[in-house]
């Protein structure tokens, strides 16, 4: 037993014991991402029950109350369980290899930061079968909907939300822990991998924001519960507090899902360009100026809720200022790959349409941040378009290059390259029907978190629905990729899975042995 | 293969990135609804224009920088025989490429900020009106007119569900709209009476959100007389797509004459208030009534939906004293989603559908609530 992981042979009872109460940084980091696998099918899901009732106009499958609880649940399980656990998983396999570290700094610190979050997600899900039905207030979860106005089971809504702000301040603190204290010797702060640097970042937001969400989710359980009037313009309060407090929090929450996504996409561009980064220390300043700003720019969600003008003009001109430093990140990807020696396996396909969805993703967002325009733009389809551009196609694009680019690592058995091609022209086509017309119809006058539409709206839904079907399949096929690739791939034992691979984690056999770096390399 | 694969890749990424350019361009030629509408005001065409700048200057840039990659993507490839370089830094381009984007930006400012102010001009009006969002539909009130009435959405249950061919107007339609007249500056004072809602008339580039407790202001003038449809902006529980907006802008005279006939039903409506209703009378009008205002919620059964929204049939304030029902209706229940429908009903109607409720589906209390009644208990309060 203490020479390895116990395996199916050694019986069920040691397996399952294995899987939780390991505290090995490589097992928290599969549980994770097999974990957000499965979230990212269930949100998937609820998408495509939203999408084939919007398939046409009228009602067809569900009522407005149940569409309701899919948006919401949809956006809930897609951010909190999907994209972010997704990305811990990713560093706690990642980050002690590329430092050259054992392990985490904190092991069993990190057994409980992924055991409670299987928890918090079971009882989000369970509201669904509730008298009254799961959360139906949409993933922002404005007052006074969701609190007075709110079902029952809102209480354990804000139970699930607790409990997965502590999961990801856990998560968080032991990363930046690991980081500061478990660096191969040599490994200066400016000689860490990109993705080790996107990562500290995104922690120290994480620990940030996470108590500012709770804090908000406390109001509403008093207000629900205790006859506070934090949210209630009746008793002396503010529904516009909680958009202020939300977006405090959520603001810097999508740079928590983007940040690590631009960090893998560093690792694998130059991979696959045979050539360093470029502007190494500009990405890193980028990085941390995207997140300063990220703190003080969240109010250009709240144009339309009738702010001062100059509230108004000084959080426009601070948005429009975010474009700057994410302008330096893809000049200097696109730089990267000039004059380099250019191949397209999946890994960096996925990686090159993530810059560019991303980018789009970006221009949409410079023009949602003029406030007059956004006055238009402000809650309808457009906004959709643009955060699945740089959600979709920015995190979870960037985390599907992540799985090629590692699984070979990570299971020693290298994927089909023909099948993970197929499965990113699949993706990349259904996402762009699906999402590109999303833009048209906001720009037409299409609200979103619409059960119903009229007419004029018909066609491009139809085409965005046919869209998203595609995208759901093409998940689907992702999944059969992995596992094929687990059960029948061609073994690899190269510690160099790539040619242009640069990095510790490289330096270790495929598959990575159970303990890696028990004694630190020495780092150049 | 992997040659052809290349060559796909390169035509599918072109398309996808010229679809949204060559889809704008389209929307400026024709009536097409692919772009935003240039709208009937000055505000709807302040944001029409940045927005216009904006998709150009973020092409010009896309082109620029696409264009770039697809060149470094075609010629720089392995198979081409290209060898890395090992370059990985250079101040100059490094400060360019943040100083110039920084200088864009700025000179961007200037006519964002302009949109914005025009945005905001919300001063000196010549009518003002009060917007009230409910769930599920519009009160607008002529602030110094005396004339206040409900808009909610007109389209049947039986539409939506597809139990009958939908109309033209699916969604589009109200039982009253919204009525303005031209050449005049519309002040609108934009509040909720539940949850946030969103005022949202493209056209007029007017999107104000509507929260509890607090008044958002937007402003209109246009010469332009037609019909214009808007929407619901902010989620506001399962009505949330079925309370559209729609404004008629009429000439002059044509408004001076709507608005003495609101004036004058208004008088008329006084009269009914003292007279004595018959039990017949008041279930025919109560239960149009409840199917309008209540069974969103209660159910057109009266049994509620268990959990979320309490059954009226066999409830104890429905069987219980006159009094407590009307109270119910009168003031709303503090900390639930039933709220006061003293401002949203007229005596007569909340008379009829508390009449209706005690009696029907079972509930059998027999006795008769008159409009009286509930104005006595308005004033005792």
């Amino acid at each position: 037993m203490a020479h390895g992981p116990a395996t199916l042979a050694d019986g069920w009872r040691a397996y399952i014991s294995r899987w939780v109460f390991t505290t090995n940084h490589k097992d928290i980091g599969t549980l994770y991402l097999w974990f957000s696998f499965a979230m990212f099918l269930l949100g998937g899901a609820f998408a495509m029950i939203i999408r084939a009732e919007l398939f046409q106009p009228g009602m067809q499958l569900i009522r407005p109350e149940f569409f309701n609880q899919m948006t919401t649940m949809h956006g809930l399980v897609m951010v909190f369980g999907a994209i972010m656990p997704a990305f811990v998983g990713l560093a706690n396999w990642m980050i002690p290899l590329m430092i050259g570290a054992p392990d985490m700094a904190l092991p069993r610190m990190n057994n409980l930061s992924f055991w409670i979050l299987p928890f918090a997600f079971a009882i989000l899900t369970s509201t669904l079968f509730m008298e009254g039905g799961g959360p139906n207030f949409g993933w922002t979860f404005y007052a006074p909907l969701s609190t007075t106005y709110a079902p029952d089971s809102v209480n354990f809504f804000i139970f699930a939300i607790h409990i997965m702000g502590a999961s990801s301040i856990m998560g968080s603190i032991n990363i930046i822990a690991t980081v500061m204290n478990m660096r191969a010797p040599g490994m200066t702060y400016m000689k860490m991998p990109l993705f080790v640097w996107t990562w500290v970042i995104t922690a120290f937001l994480l620990v940030a924001v996470m108590p500012v969400l709770a804090g908000a989710v406390t109001m509403m359980l008093m207000d629900i519960n205790f006859g506070t009037s934090f949210f209630d313009a009746a008793g002396g309060g503010d529904p516009v507090l909680f958009q202020h407090v939300f977006w405090f929090f959520g603001h810097p929450e999508v740079y928590i899902i983007i940040l690590p996504a631009f960090g893998v996409v560093s690792q694998i561009i130059p991979t696959f360009s045979r050539k360093p980064l470029f502007g190494y220390s500009s990405m890193v300043y980028a990085t941390a100026a995207i997140a300063f700003l990220s703190f003080v720019v969240w109010a250009h969600h709240m144009f339309t809720v009738g702010m001062p003008i100059a509230g108004e003009l000084y959080f426009m001109y601070a948005t429009m200022l975010i474009a700057v430093p994410t302008g330096v990140k893809v000049f200097n990807w696109i730089t990267t790959m000039y004059k380099g020696s250019l191949t397209f396996e999946t890994p960096m396909l996925f990686s090159i349409a993530f810059v560019i969805l991303f980018t789009f993703g970006g221009f949409t967002g410079l023009m949602l941040s003029i406030a007059a325009a956004d006055m238009q733009y402000h809650d309808t389809y457009f906004v959709v378009a643009h955060f699945h551009y740089v959600m979709v196609a920015g995190a979870v694009f960037s985390g599907t290059a992540a799985i090629y680019y590692w699984l070979p690592k990570w299971c020693g058995k290298m994927y089909n390259e023909t099948m993970g091609q197929v499965q990113f022209w699949v993706a990349f086509i259904g996402f762009n029907i699906a999402f590109m017309p999303q833009h048209f119809l906001g720009l037409a006058g299409m609200p979103r978190r619409y059960a119903d539409y009229g007419l004029q709206f018909a066609d491009w839904n139809m085409v965005s629905s046919i869209g998203a079907f595609i995208y759901g399949g093409a998940q689907l096929m992702l999944l059969y990729n992995v596992i094929m690739t687990i059960k029948f791939g061609k073994p690899t034992t190269e510690e160099k899975t790539w040619e242009g691979a640069e990095g510790l984690e490289w330096t270790v056999p495929s598959p990575a042995p159970y303990h890696t770096f028990s004694t630190p390399p020495e780092f150049k | 293969m992997l040659k052809r694969a290349q060559a796909l890749f390169l035509s599918l990424l072109s398309l996808v990135i010229l679809l949204p350019f060559a889809g704008s361009a389209l929307a400026e030629s024709s009536a097409s609804q692919l772009n935003m509408p240039q709208g009937v005001t000055e505000v709807s065409q302040a944001a029409y224009d940045i927005h216009m700048i904006m998709i150009w200057v973020c092409t010009v840039i896309g082109v620029g920088v696409f264009g770039f990659m697809f060149y470094v993507m075609y010629a720089h490839r392995k198979s081409r025989g290209a060898v890395a370089e090992n370059f990985h830094e250079h101040l100059g381009v490094e400060l360019l490429w943040t100083i110039v984007p920084t200088i864009i930006l700025i000179v961007m400012a200037f006519p964002a900020t302009t949109a914005l102010l025009k945005v905001y001009d919300t001063d000196n009006p010549d009518i003002e009106i009060k917007i009230t969002g409910y769930q599920w539909k519009w009160q607008y009130e002529y602030l110094g007119e005396g004339v206040k009435f409900m808009s909610e959405l007109r389209t049947s249950d039986d539409e939506v569900y597809g139990r009958e061919p939908k109309g033209e107007h699916y969604l589009r339609e109200v039982t009253e709209p919204l009525v303005l007249p031209v050449g005049q500056k519309i002040r609108f004072l934009v509040t909720g009476n539940d949850v946030i809602h969103s005022w949202w008339v493209p056209d007029f580039g007017v999107k104000r959100d509507a929260v509890p407790g607090l008044f958002t202001a937007g402003w209109a003038k246009t010469d332009k007389p037609g019909t214009y449809v808007g929407e619901c902006t902010e989620l506001c529980g399962q009505g949330h797509a079925f309370m559209p907006v729609v404004v008629e802008v009429k000439e002059q005279a044509e408004y001076d004459a709507w608005l003495a006939n609101k004036k004058a039903e208004a008088v008329e409506y006084a009269s009914t208030i003292g007279k004595e209703w018959s039990s017949e009378e008041l279930m025919a009008k109560g239960e149009g009534v409840y199917l309008q205002s209540c069974a969103g919620c209660h159910q057109a059964d009266g049994g509620g939906i268990p959990g979320v929204f309490p059954a009226i049939k066999g409830s104890p304030i429905a069987l219980g004293p006159q009094i407590g029902h009307i109270a119910v209706l009168i003031d709303g229940v503090p900390g639930s989603a039933m709220q006061s429908f003293a401002d949203q009903l007229s005596e007569v109607n909340i008379a009829a559908v508390i009449h209706y409720q005690r009696n029907a589906w079972g509930n059998d209390v027999g006795d008769v609530t008159q409009p009286i009644d509930v104005l006595n208990y308005k004033q005792s309060k």
